[in-house]
């Protein structure tokens, strides 16, 4: 319709662009591209704006950023550090902040930006995981999000870095024992990535390059990869009225999601800058310049990095001599490098893990809602306790002296509760899973509760049941189950053994764990019985003369 | 009457109104005591001003002649200021025992608390109370070395604004948001509880003045950047972050994302 309506008119500014650029055609298909309405599908959209606003503010940055590790005497306007001798780098910081004009807005805002940029990839992540929007054929773009989401944790790390500020060096130095943690080769590589002996003079510049180069360059291709690749796939979208495996129920790009994208945009924007203007960030005039002999208490990364901490914190200190030349440390090595090496690996696997366990090869562009995954929404649930667990770990301190508890106490409690939480959180998301599961089939099976007692004339009592609206009923039916694995046997008749029998004998004893408790799905039937029960009420109290009320009459017309 | 006094609340009446007549008596009677010992008091001179209080607020705990308890340590050799700064900031007379004292509305007024110090400090020779003038001296003390002494020595226990810190086992550094110049000193000098001793040989009197003069500054609660957040670091950063920014932009997404009807 609107093709014909242009064509008709065309304006002469659209066929000046159009005999120059010459891809109109392409343009128009691709911009009336339907994308499928939620909220949670924003959430990715904050990360992306919140990197398009790293982008701006950076650059205003780096035009007065001095990235050098020269001493020099401070001299700029604020008073408590005048005559101090600082690097570089910490000096033109300050002059950001306090002699640039508009400095500090842009430098906070850049900070909250950045914290923005990672928190909303994480709850992205969170959306994208529950949901199983990883499922075939987005394996792909899952692992392409977790690269982001890793290449965020490196930008993060290394701008926090860059002001050489007391606090940003104490991480550095942290950052410095865990590469030395590494067995065998800790020494060197330590000496190759910092020039030579910590802190040395070469750690800022090269951050500097990293942060401004190589990082941003990185993050930009990929995020162009993983948008692409959610052009081409598609959008997912959750079960509703009208909505399959092969369409997209929603609404086109031009003009409501330009619309509401652009808006969305500007309310990020806003409320980053919001945040820069009221709120302190990184009070790096407080911390002072770095130096090797000095450390603040409280000493706490930004929140992505504090599951680290919480994980080092909480770590049993464990140390080894051998033959008294080479210190090995597990007490770094495990909570700095091996559990986060892992964290990162059973994630990119997990959909793959999934598949296999289920057996589930189809594609998949409805989303699950996450009661219907329960095994998966537990596994989910449980991580994320894990998670949030370290992270208090690592606020330890400012915990001990806010509620007036022991710090060791914290920490105790912390590596019993790492280890007994998360399974405990399994088993309550499981069976919430499963209790909703059973919600959902009493809806199909005798209609909504209304809580309307009739009383019948020959004195029996009967609930007027509701029947599923046409808009719920093809959520309350997107349920699937999946298949248990049949135990294999060792030797079959013709006593020949069973190829792979311990792989098959694992995956049958996990796929039984995977689907246990599960429910069946009904048959149509049964659904169509039970929608149908759900008037037997009202056919009852109309026999006596009872007139059905305003809502029942619309549903027993849609029946 | 012979009724009433059969019936079965009596007794309890009987009791209620005895134990009210005792306990006015007694609040009476310790109305008509307490001035008179404190008139006592004024006549006499501030060691022994010092030693009635003593003897009244302190004693229980660490002895009659400051010997110390099972409940509290020995007081030889403290010294006044130590005494000044422990009953100046409330910590002394302690509420409940813990893994630390903490400071509280003082107990005693300035005059009060000086006679404790003067008699405490006959128990044995110990650091006195600093005179105005070496506490007055943070005043002409140069600011930004006074930072570069605090980020040295202080911030690793009092954190980098002197918002205070956490110790092992329950115990800790407090703010010295409140700490007055002469406490700080005092607290240098006598290392109460967890902190060390920072004798004239550690920090010299210009310097512990320049660590006072940043700690002044420090409490001016001038926050260039905004809001503060409690001057404790990226940790209520990242609280603020997650409720209040991301928290905001969710419900901005469920307001965009909300179907138009």
């Amino acid at each position: 319709m609107s093709n014909t309506t242009t064509s008709k008119k065309t304006p002469a500014a659209y066929n000046y662009v159009d005999s120059r650029v010459g891809f109109s055609a392409a343009l128009k298909r691709n911009l009336r591209k339907v994308f499928p309405d939620h909220w949670s599908f924003m959430l990715g959209e904050i990360a992306l704006y919140s990197f398009i606003i790293l982008l701006l503010t950076g650059t205003f940055l780096t035009l007065w950023y001095k990235p050098s590790m020269t001493e020099v005497i401070y001299n700029g306007s604020y008073i408590p550090l005048k005559g101090i001798p600082m690097s570089e780098a910490y000096a033109s910081t300050l002059e950001i902040s306090f002699d640039v004009r508009g400095g500090m807005l842009l430098r906070q805002i850049h900070h909250w930006a950045a914290l923005f940029f990672i928190a909303a990839m994480v709850v992205h992540l969170l959306r994208v995981f529950f949901t199983g929007a990883f499922r075939k054929p987005r394996e792909f773009n899952w692992l392409l999000g977790l690269a982001l989401l890793t290449l965020g944790l490196l930008a993060g790390f290394s701008g926090y870095s860059l002001p050489d500020d007391l606090l940003s060096g104490i991480g550095l130095k942290i950052a410095s024992g865990i590469i030395q943690a590494i067995p065998v080769i800790g020494t060197w590589a330590l000496y190759f990535l910092f020039g030579g002996e910590f802190p040395g003079t070469e750690i800022i510049p090269r951050l500097y390059s990293i942060h401004i180069l190589l990082i941003p360059g990185a993050i930009l291709a990929l995020v162009t990869a993983h948008l692409l690749l959610v052009w081409t796939q598609k959008h997912t979208q959750y079960p509703g009225p009208g909505r399959t495996e092969k369409n997209v129920v929603g609404y086109p790009l031009l003009p409501v999601y330009t619309a509401k994208a652009g808006g969305f945009f500007f309310i990020v924007f806003g409320v980053t800058t919001l945040l820069g203007a009221l709120v302190a960030i990184n009070p790096i005039w407080l911390y002072g310049p770095f130096t090797p002999d000095q450390v603040t208490a409280g000493s706490q990364p930004d929140w992505y990095i504090g599951f680290l901490e919480g994980s080092l914190r909480v770590m049993p200190a464990i140390e080894f001599n051998i033959f008294n030349t080479w210190t090995f440390s597990p007490n770094i090595l495990i909570p700095a490098l091996i559990l986060p090496g892992l964290m990162f690996v059973l994630m990119g696997a997990y959909p793959f893990i999934e598949s296999w366990i289920t057996g589930d090869k189809r594609e998949h562009n409805l989303l699950d809602r996450p009661r219907n995954a329960p095994t998966r929404t537990a596994l989910g649930t449980m991580s994320l306790t894990f998670y949030i667990l370290l992270w208090i770990g690592g606020g330890n301190d400012i915990i001990a002296t806010t509620f007036n508890l022991s710090i060791n106490s914290i920490t105790y409690f912390m590596r019993v509760a790492l280890i007994a939480l998360p399974p405990l959180v399994f088993i309550a998301t499981k069976r919430i899973c499963l209790g909703l599961q059973r919600k959902d089939l009493e809806m199909l099976l005798h209609g909504k509760e209304t809580g309307r007692i009739l009383r019948l004339p020959d004195g029996g009592f009967v609930e007027v049941h509701q029947p599923v609206s046409e808009a719920e009923l093809p959520k309350l039916l997107a349920r699937e189950t999946y298949p248990v694995w049949e135990l294999p046997q060792k030797v079959d008749a013709n006593g020949i053994k069973t190829p792979h029998y311990h792989r098959q004998m694992l995956k049958a004893r996990i796929s039984a764990w995977w689907t246990k408790g599960d429910l069946p799905i009904p048959s149509a039937k049964e659904i169509q019985a039970g929608q149908h029960h759900a008037y037997e009420a009202l056919e009852q109290a109309s026999e006596f003369g009872v007139k059905p009320g305003k809502e029942e009459i619309v549903s027993a017309t849609n029946h | 009457m012979a009724k009433f006094r059969r019936n079965r609340f009596a007794s309890v009446l009987v009791l209620f109104f005895a134990l009210g007549l005792v306990s006015i008596g007694f609040t009476g009677i310790n109305k008509l005591v307490t001035p008179a010992a404190a008139k006592i008091g004024s006549e006499e001179t501030l060691v022994d001003k010092g030693s009635a209080l003593f003897a009244e607020g302190c004693s229980t705990c660490h002895g009659l002649n400051g010997q110390g308890t099972s409940d509290g340590p020995t007081l030889a050799g403290v010294g006044a200021a130590a005494v000044h700064f422990q009953v100046s900031t409330g910590r002394m007379p302690m509420a409940a025992p813990g893994a630390q004292v903490m400071r509280k509305k003082p107990s005693y007024n300035e005059a009060e608390t000086l006679a404790l110090a003067a008699h405490i400090a006959t128990f044995g020779p110990g650091p006195a109370i600093p005179s105005a003038e070496q506490v007055n001296e943070w005043q002409n003390a140069s600011l930004a070395e006074g930072g570069e002494l605090f980020r040295t020595n202080c911030a690793q226990c009092h954190n980098f604004a002197g918002s205070g810190g956490a110790l092992t086992n329950g115990k800790y550094a407090p703010s010295l948001g409140l700490a007055t110049p002469l406490q700080i000193y005092e607290a240098m000098i006598t290392g109460p509880q967890s902190m060390p001793i920072f004798s004239d040989k550690t920090l010299t009197p210009e310097s512990k003045a320049a660590i006072i003069r940043y700690i002044q500054e420090l409490n001016k609660s001038e926050n260039p950047g905004g809001m503060d957040l409690g001057r404790v670091g990226p940790v209520t950063e990242g609280l603020v972050l997650w409720i209040v920014g991301l928290g905001s932009l969710i419900i901005f997404a469920v307001w965009i994302g909300a179907r138009v009807r």
